[in-house]
């Protein structure tokens, strides 16, 4: 039994004049107790595969199953054994912190008493703000709120939809913490984020563009699958660079990468000594040309380019 | 942009030709103890004007009672015994005009008109016998002697008033809760989502009865407005007529997805109605054949019927259960459509 099992699901948005679809023959598993990270850029279809699964949207074509649980007969079982937080900020923005809590408790058949120990180490720091109301928290610290109401009723499952977009990478940081305990505590975690850094910090990632998922595995094996000479290149002319590297016969692909431009190419025998020559023939005399390890995003990049 | 050009002309139209406080085709009945030349002619000429519209079955003075409580006319007739006999040999005749009062402004206009032909003969004979002829017309107007105002604006407001609370307040909220995107985190939640409805509704519900004991408290002590009928009744029709206001906000709140389109849906398509079609402000009756459609469909038409009834005429259930049966049906169907198109996913 896993925790998510999804099969072949399709979701179409149309309206009058175009028809798009989001999500695109998908497939993949999550196991019990994983962490599971959906890694792409906005507009992925990673909102909609979430809200598929909390039973909000119907597919167009396909099965999925949470703990055996078919998403679209046995909906209500699933709305009690799922935590949902969606990417917008969804809590009662006029309510305080604890009025939020107490109110999802309620809501949930539960009390915030029962389950207190799971949300102990969230709710402390959140402790000095509770009689804030939650609107006027800061975004980490309203993340942290809406996580809180999701953990309330202690689900099987928890759906993370872009938990840290729009929070600072302190706040990030300590959010992922936290998802690691809540996993040793046996909470299956779906979580989704447009950041490749946090990637690595799944257990297994599913990269996924325009709807279909280019690849699922650990970070690690995305990582090592990449077997090609990568090289960060930095030179005063940015942008004729990256013109003259596509333009050159070696290269596989190449994008600008916030100060360097990191190039991929198609022949494991060339080094950044070759690359260098080139660069100063096509006149980049102070070109730097340096081997550096791939990441997670030069991975989703050069499969996306595929 | 329809809203924007099409308003004004819808507006003027509506205002210009179909909505007049004129009054047209008003249904009256004659009650004629004497039935000889004079009389007769006095109806044919009261007939003759296209104000009125004379119903002939109705005989004596019971029918008349029942006609005005059921709200069949508006006005009565009554030419006294010997009619003719009097005004030839004592030069003297008496005419009684009985109004329903329960809307003053239409009762004076109506009895204005009878009075007005009623005169017109009378000079007519004058000049032609050239002896002081005089048809007294002894005006009686009903149920609102004073002709109070607060006779029309009362049950008016309240028509409005519980509309707008409930349905307006009922669909924004709902509504609020979509656009917030907390209707997504209750609807992945182990709470029905139907009770998620009603716990929507209820305050308003609460808050709408404590607006009912306002304005009835008010309208009593302060405009002096008689409440004829029991209290009780007009409590379950008014609870009623509330429930039926929160079904067809949950019915708005279930056909939009943001808080401005539910409020102007609401605007637009209950309180335009109520102000204009229910009666309150313009008289139904010479409306075009096609607004008085629409005026049927709208519940306040149906639940200012009932109070006027209840409150001013002091009706009983007897008077009242067609305009009742309309109400439930209408919140029969507004909760079905409701349960139909409400979806428990997003």
């Amino acid at each position: 039994m896993s925790a998510v099992e999804i099969k072949n699901i399709v979701k179409k948005y149309s309206t009058k004049k175009t028809s798009v679809t989001a999500v695109d023959n998908i497939s993949f598993t999550a196991e019990r107790g994983e962490l599971f990270g959906l890694i792409g850029p906005d507009g992925a279809g990673k909102s909609t595969i979430f809200r598929i699964l909390t039973t909000l949207l119907l597919p167009d074509s396909g099965s999925a199953a949470l703990l055996d649980y078919d998403i679209i007969k046995d909906w209500k079982e699933i709305r009690n054994i799922v935590g949902y937080m969606p990417g917008r900020f969804s809590l009662y923005k006029d309510l305080t912190v604890e009025e939020n809590l107490e109110f999802f408790a309620t809501v949930f058949n539960t009390t915030i008493k029962e389950n207190y120990e799971l949300i102990e180490e969230i709710y402390k720091q959140l402790e000095p703000f509770k009689n804030r109301r939650a609107g006027k928290l800061s975004g980490g610290m309203k993340q942290k709120l809406a996580l809180c109401c999701a953990l309330i009723h202690k689900p099987k499952i928890l759906f993370l939809d872009e938990p840290t977009t729009g929070v600072d990478p302190v706040s990030r940081k300590e959010f992922w913490e936290i998802l690691k305990r809540l996993k040793t505590r046996g909470i299956s975690i779906l979580v989704s984020t447009p950041y490749m850094d946090e990637a690595k910090l799944c257990d297994r990632i599913a990269l996924i563009q325009k709807g279909k998922i280019l690849e699922i595995n650990p970070p690690k094996n995305i990582i090592s699958k990449f077997e090609r000479n990568l090289f960060a290149v930095h030179s005063p002319e940015m942008f004729k660079l990256l013109m003259d590297l596509r333009s050159y016969s070696k290269t596989e692909t190449c994008f600008a990468f916030g100060e360097n431009h990191h190039l991929v190419v198609n022949d494991s025998s060339i080094s950044a000594v070759d690359v260098k020559k080139y660069l100063e023939s096509a006149g980049h005399p102070k070109a730097t040309v340096s081997n550096i390890e791939p990441t997670i995003e030069d991975c989703f990049m050069h499969l996306m380019s595929k | 942009m329809l809203v924007l050009f099409g308003m004004p002309v819808i507006q003027l139209i509506i205002f210009g030709f179909a909505i007049t406080t004129e009054v047209r085709n008003a249904k009256i009945a004659v009650l004629d103890n004497s039935k000889d030349e004079i009389t007769q002619l006095l109806i044919n000429r009261i007939e003759s004007t296209e104000y009125f519209q004379i119903e002939r079955t109705i005989n004596n003075s019971d029918q008349i009672e029942s006609a005005f409580k059921s709200g069949k006319i508006k006005l009565a007739i009554v030419f006294q015994p010997n009619f003719q006999n009097e005004l030839l040999h004592t030069n003297k005749a008496q005419i009684q005009i009985l109004s329903d009062a329960t809307d003053p402004n239409q009762a004076t206009t109506l009895a204005n008109y009878v009075s007005a032909v009623v005169m017109d003969y009378q000079n007519e004979l004058m000049e032609l016998n050239k002896i002081p002829l005089t048809i007294d017309t002894e005006l009686r107007m009903l149920y609102n002697p004073q002709l109070k105002g607060a006779y029309t604006s009362v049950p008016g407001v309240m028509g409005l008033i519980l509309l707008l609370v409930s349905a307006m307040m009922t669909s924004i909220s709902v509504v609020r809760e979509k656009e917030f995107g907390t209707m997504e985190i209750l609807l992945v939640s182990p709470m029905k989502p139907w009770l998620v409805i009603i716990s929507k509704a209820i305050p308003y519900f609460i808050l709408s009865i404590v607006n009912v004991a306002t304005i009835l408290l008010l309208s009593t002590t302060l405009l002096d407005m008689p409440i004829h009928g029991s209290l009780f009744l007009l409590t379950l029709v008014t609870v009623l007529y509330i429930l039926c206001a929160l079904s067809l906000g949950l019915l708005i709140s279930t056909i939009t997805n943001s808080q401005l389109a539910s409020m102007l849906i609401s605007l637009v398509g209950l309180m335009l109605p109520v102000v204009m079609l229910s009666g309150y402000a313009f008289p139904i009756a010479n409306m075009p054949d096609i607004l008085q459609w629409i005026a049927n469909l709208s519940p306040a038409k149906w639940y200012i019927i009932i109070i006027k009834n209840v409150m001013i005429k002091g009706v009983g259930p007897e008077g009242i259960w067609k305009e009742t049966i309309v109400l439930a049906a209408m919140t029969a169907v507004f909760i079905l459509i409701s349960i139909k198109r409400f979806k428990i996913r997003l």
